[in-house]
């Protein structure tokens, strides 16, 4: 049960008072059960090249792409009944911050039950059974107590287990993790990897990965994309990663302090202008 | 027991503001430029009895004792007599001001069924065409003065179309026909099962109460507006939308499921501004309510009708401010 994602050349822009600007500049993935890592500093594009996948960008952005399919849904051409169909039934966005995504008035049990109501049929009871359930996949201890805290009275681990716990509820084919972990404490993040790691291989689904961390990426993913000023600079397997050659690549893969090889200074990342065009 | 406490809490600061309005009617009843025993026994009348009065009323003793009398007063719930009616001011307010409740209260639902659609449909489409009428009409409603579209309404509705009653709470016929009960003639008319005094009374309400209405529809979708658009960039709203969810749940259920407490503080304000603020709109229209007797009072120099309806219009603030942060404490559960 897994989708395919087609996208060739995507271009998103955005007004400004001097014409377009163009912030991903003709991307192109494709993306079958895998896993995906796509690694970029903030501004590189990422986000919106995952985002465009469920039409899920700001309503200024601009989408235009040769080619641009989800299954055989053409995300270009979809209206939103057809994009509503995709987004949580096949695909999942799970967001940064589980402080600011998750609704600050519903509870935790109620959000996940809105999601599992979505999609299946089922009466409210079933889906609140449902949602306790998918808390204890997620592993949260005590679940049932858990389904009836607000998000303000979790912490971010177990918030963004909720989340997590929200977008596996319809069952998707996709999962799409948009840093999952840099709003968590150092010690959580991992477990939080860990459990999307595994749930995703558990349910054979899809993952695109977003983070600006390469080494972790690299770790959780099969394949990685580097991406730098809206553009893909280089794709490799996981695994061959020591063998990346573009210089934004290597400078980010330098840049990491390592316990094994320490070095006496950290070479600091020198841009060259020739990589924005 | 959590809640019992943060809603004891809420109330805490009622005592204090209830004392500052108390002092403030007194401090206004001293500093006014009219004596209230020449209101009660005239220009002429000789000196003599113009001290024994003085000394019935405890206005030869020093301020303090005057401000305990006056508190002592309040207590036993004694405004006085208002020297125009020469009714106790008590009964007086008893008597008007179930006509302003009334009022106030068609015109706040009529704001709330209009208004809160308005704003959250103008923040959902914002910068379109609808969000621009909205934004004029809201304007509208706040800048024309109420008395002016009460005129233009009885030009229009009455003397030219003449499809709505003239002023008044009533037509002459129904004059005395409803038994009293709650004062409000409506709902009098509705109880005692005399429905063409009811339709009447809905006739005469329309337009007083469509005025008032527009007028706090202004400042509602306003704010509603306004609370949408905040709550609409939350990254919830992302998260709703990835979930697959309709655009009216999206926008009713996690936009505005968000800002619902935070409106009860705009709608309790605007309330109180209707049960104490429909003084003009009540002159106009000739509503026998508390905003016509203050007037008259104040015209008349009767100090304590004046202070009484004063009075009662600090307690509504007051009373609905506390319901307001007690809504708040019951139903966000960021502050439970």
């Amino acid at each position: 049960m897994s989708a395919r994602v087609e996208m060739r050349g995507l271009r998103v822009s955005f007004p400004s008072p001097r014409g377009p600007v163009e912030v991903v500049r003709g991307v192109s993935l494709d993306l079958g059960a895998e896993k995906l890592g796509i690694v970029g500093e903030s501004g590189s594009g990422k986000s919106l090249t995952a985002r465009a996948i469920l039409k899920l960008l700001p309503a200024a952005a601009h989408i235009r792409a040769e080619r641009l399919r989800f299954d055989d849904i053409d995300v270009l051409t979809a209206g939103e009944r057809q994009m509503r169909a995709i987004r949580g039934r096949r695909a999942g966005l799970i967001l940064q911050d589980p402080k600011y995504a998750l609704n600050p008035v519903m509870t935790a049990g109620a959000q996940i039950a809105e999601a599992w109501r979505a999609h299946h049929r089922g009466r409210r009871r079933q889906a609140m059974e449902a949602a306790v359930e998918l808390l204890a996949q997620v592993r949260i201890r005590d679940p049932a107590r858990v389904a009836g805290l607000y998000p303000h009275e979790l912490s971010g681990g177990m918030g963004q287990r909720v989340m997590i716990a929200m977008m596996l509820a319809p069952d998707p084919e996709l999962l799409i993790a948009d840093e999952p972990t840099s709003a968590l404490d150092a010690t959580v993040q991992a477990e939080i990897l860990r459990l999307i790691d595994d749930l995703v291989s558990r349910r054979g689904m899809g993952l695109i990965l977003i983070s600006h961390d390469l080494p972790l990426v690299s770790h959780f993913c099969d394949r990685v994309m580097v991406m730098y000023a809206g553009r893909v600079v280089e794709e490799l397997r996981a695994a061959d990663l020591a063998a990346a050659r573009h210089p934004y690549t290597r400078g980010l893969l330098d840049c990491m302090p390592s316990l094994l090889h320490p070095k006496p200074r950290l070479p600091v990342l020198a841009r060259d202008a020739a990589w924005n065009e | 027991m959590r809640r019992l406490r943060t809603l004891a809490a809420g109330a805490a600061s009622v005592p204090i503001t209830l004392f500052g309005l108390v002092l403030i009617t007194f401090v206004i009843g001293r500093i006014v430029p009219i004596d209230p025993v020449i209101a009660i026994v005239g220009d002429h009348a000789p000196p003599d009895v113009i001290a024994h009065v003085r000394a019935e009323l405890g206005l030869d003793k020093p301020l303090p004792v005057q401000f305990l009398i006056y508190v002592d007063r309040l207590l036993h719930g004694n405004l006085g007599r208002s020297v125009m009616t020469t009714h106790p001011v008590t009964t007086d307010i008893a008597h008007y001001f179930p006509a302003t409740i009334e009022l106030a209260t068609a015109a706040i639902l009529i704001a709330l069924a209009v208004g809160i659609p308005l704003g959250v449909f103008a923040a959902a489409r914002q910068g379109s065409r609808f969000d621009h009428v909205v934004r004029v009409l809201s304007i509208g409603g706040q800048s024309v003065p109420v008395f002016v579209l009460g005129l233009i309404f009885l030009l229009v509705f009455y003397v030219k179309l003449g499809i709505a009653p003239g002023t008044g709470q009533q037509s002459v016929i129904y004059e005395g026909m409803v038994p009293y009960v709650t004062g409000m003639h409506v709902v009098d008319a509705a109880l005692s099962g005399q429905w063409d005094a009811f339709e009447d009374g809905l006739a005469h309400l329309a337009l007083p109460a469509l005025v008032l209405a527009y007028y706090s529809l202004g400042y509602i979708t306003r704010m509603t507006r306004a609370y949408m658009i905040d709550a609409l960039r939350g990254e919830y709203i992302v998260t709703a939308r990835a979930k697959g969810l309709s655009a009216r749940r999206i926008l009713w259920r996690h936009a505005f499921g968000n800002i619902a407490v935070g409106l009860i503080t705009v709608i309790a304000l605007a309330y109180a501004n209707l049960l104490s603020g429909a003084v003009l709109t009540e002159t106009v229209f000739s509503w026998p309510g508390l905003g016509l007797y203050l007037t008259v009072s104040l015209l008349n120099a009767d100090m304590n009708a004046v202070l009484g309806a004063t009075l009662v219009v600090g307690l509504v603030y007051i009373g609905l401010n506390l319901l307001a942060d007690l809504a708040y404490r019951l139903f966000d559960p960021r502050v439970r």
